[in-house]
């Protein structure tokens, strides 16, 4: 099989795409950056400084702050204090108009978020521009619309809010896990105090400012920066009444803990390790788009990634060969290049958590493949990679990678296909395949997943619920059901 | 005289990257697959399903390439050689043709980098006048036939149609199939037509026009582009350019899947020329991304994709001077066709 390119002699000039940087001049960063409590910047109590960094050539972006727990105290009174406040008596129709004005505003700085979230996670500008940031909007838009209409959400004639939300976000869609965490949370009437992700602060310190153009009354979002400690503390804190997260499973459980024997409400969006089921009569060339997108996409950094190709065994030679050729088309580098498909992974952690679970694989006897290609020298990358005779038992096909890393397996029978995409403790999302609508339909009401999409991966909308099963957590973001978690029902 | 070249002759190997209908297909003589109206059939609907929402997916994906700098230059001259000019209007006059042919010689008259376009296209009745007027420019001479655009026509007329092109000079025909016929599932009768219009076009090249407008599906679009493959095609052409919709990107994604699958079963590359409705840079520069993400940079010669187009030229001419001199040319600084 022939997927490099043909022989010089016969082969016209290559067709490269010159660099197509987007412009960082709609950017103007702060060199340091205090937390968002009560409505203003300030400066921390007891906190620290940290510094952020671009993953794709280690730039220091800006000084950010790391809050305390004195802060956390602060940013939670003033949450309160808006709650019993201003925020706490409008009318629904009039907190609409702020969600709206915010949703509007997301839009019209469109983008300036979309470098900076690039420039701070590392995912390519084609990605925060054409997903993170319309969606992050649209999730404004959607839940604008639900703040008047609460008692015709199907949580009784008058539903309440439940107070003081602290949400803790990953790094992953910094901008966009905001947008889900605090849309359904202002449409229902709660307050909140957000915790953005250590390695990805920027983001939602230009959402603090677009709140604060959008005269959001004080102390309705604070945002608090900070690392691991800061999570905790909010997490800890008294005057919480609910605690939202979004990120791996492990912090899950630590956060399930601490919140277990307490007033708190809790949902939890964790980790994935989603099977993308390809049945034979499937569109090929479309599945293998879809497989592509489902794990490729964001670099892979996505809880309900596709991580698992399961491809029936009379078609998988042809589709593995399919998908090899397609990644040789994949542009990895620059995340500022509009013509880039891969960027970079967001932190050199994360890096080692991937290069260790593919060497696994490697040792495990899968076979591992990745196209040539040659990786920035500053920053932290590392490229698409497939692996073949994959087994059920090997760690790469049952720990969630979080990276640019496919698992292949193969089954013969649609029940097989079902036990081993069921066969993990996650169960976040799946992917089906095929032509047949009675075998979508089947298969959806047999996989034991949140969310199981048929000839698509990776689409989201925000009127469609989102969430786990078993260990991918629990509580539903997006949708009607999403107004849930942040009503006292 | 430059003809479309020996495309047959370039052969690509045969890799694993086809699916089973195809490889039975391949062990299959094309011939006895052709010759019975029901393997052809069984055939065609094995072939692997299009999912018209990944499709356009896909295709609106691709539109994002940003192509800027030296690889627009690049990509702005690539699209001139790859042009058929056309002019297939009732009103058509030896003077309009004449005009035309001058103009696919030297697009920009002052600038020798400007390549010649690939093919002048003009109907049966106009062959001779375009090929004295193109004698030693390199540029071939395309007519449509077979009762063009709607193909409702007898065979043995549409054969004399073809005979009577190729007999003034045409180096290659365009005919169209027939989409009734395809519709009804007479998918032999279609593919027959192929293959005797083949026969008469005597070492004519043969685009075989699929009108994807009228074939409603892009299943369909993927089962019309084999039969004509099957039935000996040199090239595989959207759209006539009478019908709406015309070319779209997403259909040209099924056809350059269709080549790029033909080309792995058999070794034999057959081309694809995109018609109808491209008139801007921006537009053809989307289809040659198309081309280099689908099935590769060897496809990006005149020799493997055609631009069916009028207005075009003018356009890329118009941003090739503004990559060069960064000031866009008015409407009078180029000449009309």
């Amino acid at each position: 099989m022939s997927l490099e390119p043909k022989g010089a002699a016969s082969t016209p000039p290559a067709f490269d795409y010159a660099p197509a940087p987007e412009s960082r001049a709609v950017v103007r960063l702060r060199s340091s950056y205090g937390l968002f409590i009560d409505g203003a910047f300030v400066e921390p109590i007891d906190g620290s400084t940290f510094k952020t960094v671009s993953p794709s050539t280690e730039e220091v972006l800006a000084e950010v702050t790391c809050a305390g727990p004195l802060d956390v105290a602060a940013a939670v009174a003033a949450a309160r204090a808006a709650f019993e406040g201003p925020w706490g008596k409008m009318a629904g129709r009039e907190r609409a108009k702020y969600l709206y004005r915010i949703a509007r505003l997301i839009q019209e700085r469109s983008r300036e978020l979309a470098v900076v979230e690039t420039l701070d996670n590392g995912k390519p500008i084609k990605e925060s521009r054409d997903v993170d940031v319309p969606l992050a909007a649209a999730h404004f838009f959607y839940y604008a619309g639900w703040a008047d209409k609460l008692e015709h959400a199907g949580y009784g004639p008058s539903p309440r809010a439940l107070g003081v939300a602290g949400q803790v976000i990953p790094w992953n869609f910094p901008l966009l896990m905001a947008a889900w965490k605090l849309a359904p949370a202002l449409a229902t009437g709660n307050t909140c105090v957000l915790k953005p992700a250590e390695t990805t602060p920027l983001s939602a310190l230009v959402l603090a400012d677009i709140l604060q153009q959008a005269e959001l009354p004080d102390g309705v979002v604070n945002i608090l920066t900070g690392d691991g400690a800061t999570g905790a503390a909010l997490v800890a804190h008294d005057g919480v009444d609910k605690i939202a997260f979004t990120g791996s499973t492990e912090v899950g459980r630590r956060i399930a803990e601490a919140v277990a024997g307490t007033r708190k409400h809790l949902t939890l969006e964790l980790g994935g390790k989603a099977a993308n089921i390809v049945f034979a009569d499937a569109a090929l060339d479309q599945a293998v788009e879809g497989i592509v997108n489902g794990i490729f996409f964001n670099q892979g950094h996505v809880c309900c990634a596709g991580s698992r190709l399961l491809v029936e065994e009379s078609v998988a030679p042809t589709v593995v060969a399919m998908l090899k050729r397609r990644l040789g088309t994949l542009r990895l580098g620059d995340p500022m290049d509009k013509n880039t498909d891969i960027g970079a992974i967001n932190s050199a952690e994360q890096l080692g958590r991937i290069v260790a679970l593919a060497d696994a694989g490697e040792e495990e006897g899968a076979e591992r493949w990745s196209p040539p290609c040659t990786l920035p020298e500053k920053g932290w990358w590392f490229p698409p990679t497939v692996f073949t005779d994959v087994s059920p038992a090997h760690r790469i096909a049952r720990e969630e990678i979080f990276g640019p890393v496919l698992s292949v397996l193969t089954f013969r029978t649609p029940d097989e296909a079902v036990e081993k995409a069921n066969n993990t403790t996650y169960g976040l999302s799946a992917g089906v395949w095929t032509e047949k609508g009675s075998r979508i339909l089947d298969m959806a009401s047999r996989l034991r997943a949140g969310v199981v999409w048929a000839n698509t991966f990776n689409r989201f909308d925000p009127a469609s619920p989102f969430g786990g099963f078993k260990e991918s957590g629990f509580g539903r973001e997006g949708g009607r059901q999403g107004l849930g978690a942040y009503l006292d029902v | 005289m430059q003809t479309v070249g020996d495309v047959g002759a370039r052969t690509v190997p045969i890799d694993d990257v086809v699916a089973p209908a195809y490889r039975d297909a391949a062990t299959k003589e094309v011939a006895a697959l052709i010759s019975s109206e029901e393997r052809l059939a069984r055939f065609l609907a094995g072939l692997p399903a299009v999912d018209k929402v990944g499709c356009e997916q896909r295709a609106a994906a691709l539109a994002t390439r940003s192509i800027k700098a030296t690889s627009k230059l690049h990509a702005i001259g690539l699209a001139i050689s790859m042009i058929d000019l056309t002019t297939l209007e009732g009103s058509d006059t030896d003077g309009k043709v004449r005009t035309l042919c001058a103009k696919a010689r030297r697009p920009e008259p002052t600038d020798d980098a400007v390549p010649p376009v690939a093919a002048v296209c003009v109907y049966p009745d106009l062959v001779a006048t375009a090929r004295r007027a193109l004698v030693g420019s390199g540029v071939a001479v395309a007519s449509v036939a077979t009762g063009f655009p709607s193909g409702r026509a007898s065979l043995a007329v549409k054969l004399a149609d073809v005979a009577d092109a190729v007999a003034a000079g045409a180096d290659e025909v365009d005919m169209v199939i027939d989409r009734g016929a395809f519709l009804q599932g007479e998918f032999g009768r279609v593919v027959g037509e192929v293959v005797a219009v083949k026969e008469a076009c005597a070492g004519a090249h043969l685009k075989v026009i699929l009108e994807t407008g009228e074939l409603a599906t892009y299943d369909n679009v993927r089962r019309a582009a084999w039969l004509a493959m099957l039935g000996g095609a040199d090239f595989v052409k959207t759209s006539t350019g009478k019908v709406s919709p015309a070319s779209t990107v997403p259909v040209a994604l099924v056809l350059l899947e269709a080549v790029r699958d033909f080309s792995s079963v058999t070794g034999r590359a057959v081309g694809v020329k995109v018609a109808g409705g491209i008139r801007t840079s921006k537009d053809a520069i989307r289809y040659l991304v198309a081309v280099n993400e689908t099935v590769g940079p060897e496809w990006l010669v005149p020799e493997r994709f055609r631009l069916g187009a009028s207005s075009l030229l003018n356009d890329l001419l118009r941003q090739r001077r503004k990559q060069l001199t960064g000031e866009y040319a008015g409407s009078d600084d180029l000449s009309v066709e």
